[in-house]
């Protein structure tokens, strides 16, 4: 019961620093090789090597984060906002060291300018146990409309 | 004012600027359809997205919704998507396998691979009517209706809604250097997709996108930002791999800000007849890494020496075939540009694979598949968001014209060839070609 709260605890706070635009609190919530995936459709079984909507290490989400607080990054002069609810939070593994494999749904609503979207889906992560408490190895984010054609462009994490 | 009189297309495009309708109204939109897409040469796709008999994808031609599939000969056929019976649509899903026949899900009109009928139920219902009448199951009435030309081109698949006009090698003319570009860079000379596309949505008219691509001014202004990120991370990179280099993915990205707006005028723009433009550059120079000297030794090997030093010393950044594709050979990337109206365009983009290549070198292009053209693109998002801020001030009152004046009257014209001058890479040329070519359709 304890891993459970601990879990959904640190799922609220992933989102949560999105929400907030605390980049880098949120890059650094994953363990130094942890790598942020969302595949383009959900049969993909790896990152690696295959087209990818996002499938980023460290360092490329660095580069993201940069790129998105620079004055001329012209695609986010206008007020956006997001707002994630995580739900569905279930543990499929708990190893003897305390990593754990979860699996979670969100719905996520962005606004901006006058336009709201609408993303939802799922979330996989893999979180090791670490003193300072989980770090995310990997969070795959299976979007259901991946599919789809976007409307616009998705700009930072989900 | 355009429902009062026929425009007059000539009037709108001049050698140097054109009005702004031509971006925004919707019945020039139309008359564009009819004109342009549904007249010249247009990428259904890859015959690799269809491997097997019954094998199909739907495609968007224009106004048309098509389907590409491949036939029990072997032979792709592009097809109209609608049953000839009470036009129901007949493939309702994007891509799949149809089995011997298409039936349709209305009233279970059969079909074969080519569009010709294959069965009705209870067909003697028909007897006597012009459905049983004459030539049978070639009958026009009772089939799917075929795109008028389909021609393949090295794997690539076009197909044109018109019966006359030019061949598809007469209208790619130079332009098909996009092609043989790709496919030359693979040591089995062929390329096949990487399955699934992405898919992007833009507000603005579609020539805006076109325009762009080869637009040699925009880079450093609008992707400063994404250039500068990466080159502060591949400069720490570099130095953690004492001495190596980041990966190859941060200098493209890099690019962006380390070429500086004044670079860009020593790149060039060819434009050809018909509208199709190339713009020489970067992309065309050859790293000396590990990864490119063992796919050098392929390729050597497949073609020896002297044919290799020809295949990777061809100096292409992008070809733009008008009206609606982009391709960027040297990466094995192409987008499809599909009008959706006057003010919202589809991008359909792919990747495709060098048959006989090593890994790394499939890998290094798929990063700049991901970083540059997923839906989470870390480049294209500054040009959509400039796209609509142009299609906005474009459908204002603010001004009539859209000025395409840049380096006008230094062009340098030879056999129909326009090319940009001497450092003047950032020269609007392509534009102005473009828009040649489209007045040129449109009063045809």
């Amino acid at each position: 019961m304890k891993a459970q709260h601990d879990v959904e605890q640190f799922l609220y706070k992933q989102s949560g620093l999105l929400d907030t635009k605390q980049w880098q609190k949120w890059i650094d919530l994953f363990t130094p090789d942890g790598i942020y995936w969302m595949p383009p459709d959900a049969s993909y079984k790896t990152w690696d090597g295959q087209p990818a909507i996002f499938a980023e290490d460290k360092n490329l989400m660095t580069v993201r984060m940069l790129r998105v607080l620079h004055p001329d990054a012209w695609s986010q002069r206008p007020l956006w906002e997001t707002n994630h609810v995580v739900s569905n939070v279930s543990i499929k593994n708990e190893s003897k060291n305390g990593d754990v494999e979860v699996t979670s749904r969100f719905h996520m609503m962005e606004l901006r300018r006058d336009d709201v979207r609408h993303f939802a889906g799922s979330y996989m992560h893999k979180l090791k146990k670490t003193k300072m408490g989980y770090a995310i190895q990997l969070q795959r984010v299976d979007m259901t409309n991946a599919q789809a054609a976007y409307d616009y462009v998705l700009q930072v994490w989900v | 004012m355009l429902q009062e009189r026929a425009p007059n297309f000539a009037k709108m495009v001049e050698a140097d600027r054109v009005r702004k309708e031509v971006y925004t109204d919707a019945q020039i939109f139309e008359r564009e359809m009819e004109r342009i897409h549904e007249t010249v040469w247009i990428y259904c796709g890859h015959e690799s997205q269809v491997p097997r008999a019954g094998d199909y994808c739907t495609v968007q031609i224009g106004r048309q919704p098509m389907i590409m599939v491949r036939g029990k000969s072997g032979k792709v056929n592009v097809l109209y998507n609608r049953c000839p019976h009470r036009g129901n649509m007949i493939c309702g899903d994007r891509e799949g396998n149809t089995g011997e026949q298409f039936r349709c899900s209305y009233h279970a009109w059969t079909f074969q691979l080519d569009g010709r009928l294959k069965n009705i139920p209870m067909k003697s219902a028909y007897e006597g009517t012009r459905y049983q009448a004459k030539g049978g199951k070639d009958n026009p009435d009772c089939s799917m209706k075929k795109a008028a030309r389909v021609e393949n081109y090295r794997g690539f698949v076009f197909a044109s809604l018109a019966s006359d006009g030019p061949s598809l090698k007469n209208f790619l003319g130079k332009s098909i250097v996009a092609f043989d570009d790709m496919c030359d860079r693979a040591p089995a000379g062929e390329v096949e997709v990487v399955p699934n596309c992405f898919r992007v949505i833009q507000h603005s008219n579609w020539k805006l996108f076109l325009e762009n691509q080869l637009d040699a001014l925009h880079p450093s202004v609008v992707h400063q930002s994404t250039g500068r990120a990466a080159h502060e991370v591949e400069k720490i990179l570099a130095k953690k791999a004492r001495g190596g280099a980041a990966p190859l993915s941060y200098h493209m990205l890099s690019a962006f800000a380390t070429v500086t707006i004044d670079k860009w005028d020593d790149f060039q723009t060819i434009n050809y007849p018909y509208g199709h433009c190339i713009l020489t550059g970067y992309m065309g120079l050859r790293p000396q890494d590990p990864d490119t000297l063992a796919y050098d030794k392929v390729m050597i090997k497949a073609y020896g020496k002297k044919r290799f030093e020809q295949i990777v010393g061809v100096n292409i950044h992008h070809v733009l075939v008008y009206p609606g594709l982009s391709v960027q050979s040297p990466l094995q990337q192409l987008r499809a540009v599909r009008p959706l109206g006057v003010d919202r365009t589809l991008t359909e983009i792919w990747h495709f694979r060098l048959k006989g290549a090593p890994e790394a070198i499939y890998r290094r292009s798929l990063a700049y598949y991901n970083l540059v053209n997923s839906p989470a693109t870390l480049i294209n998002a500054d040009d959509l968001e400039n796209f609509w801020k142009c299609h906005q001030g474009l459908s204002s009152d603010g001004g009539d014209w859209v000025s395409l004046a840049r380096h006008h009257g230094r062009d340098i014209e030879k056999d129909g060839v326009v090319s940009s001058g001497p450092k003047m890479g950032t020269s609007e040329a392509p534009m102005r070609n473009q828009m040649k070519a489209w007045a040129k359709f449109m009063q045809a």
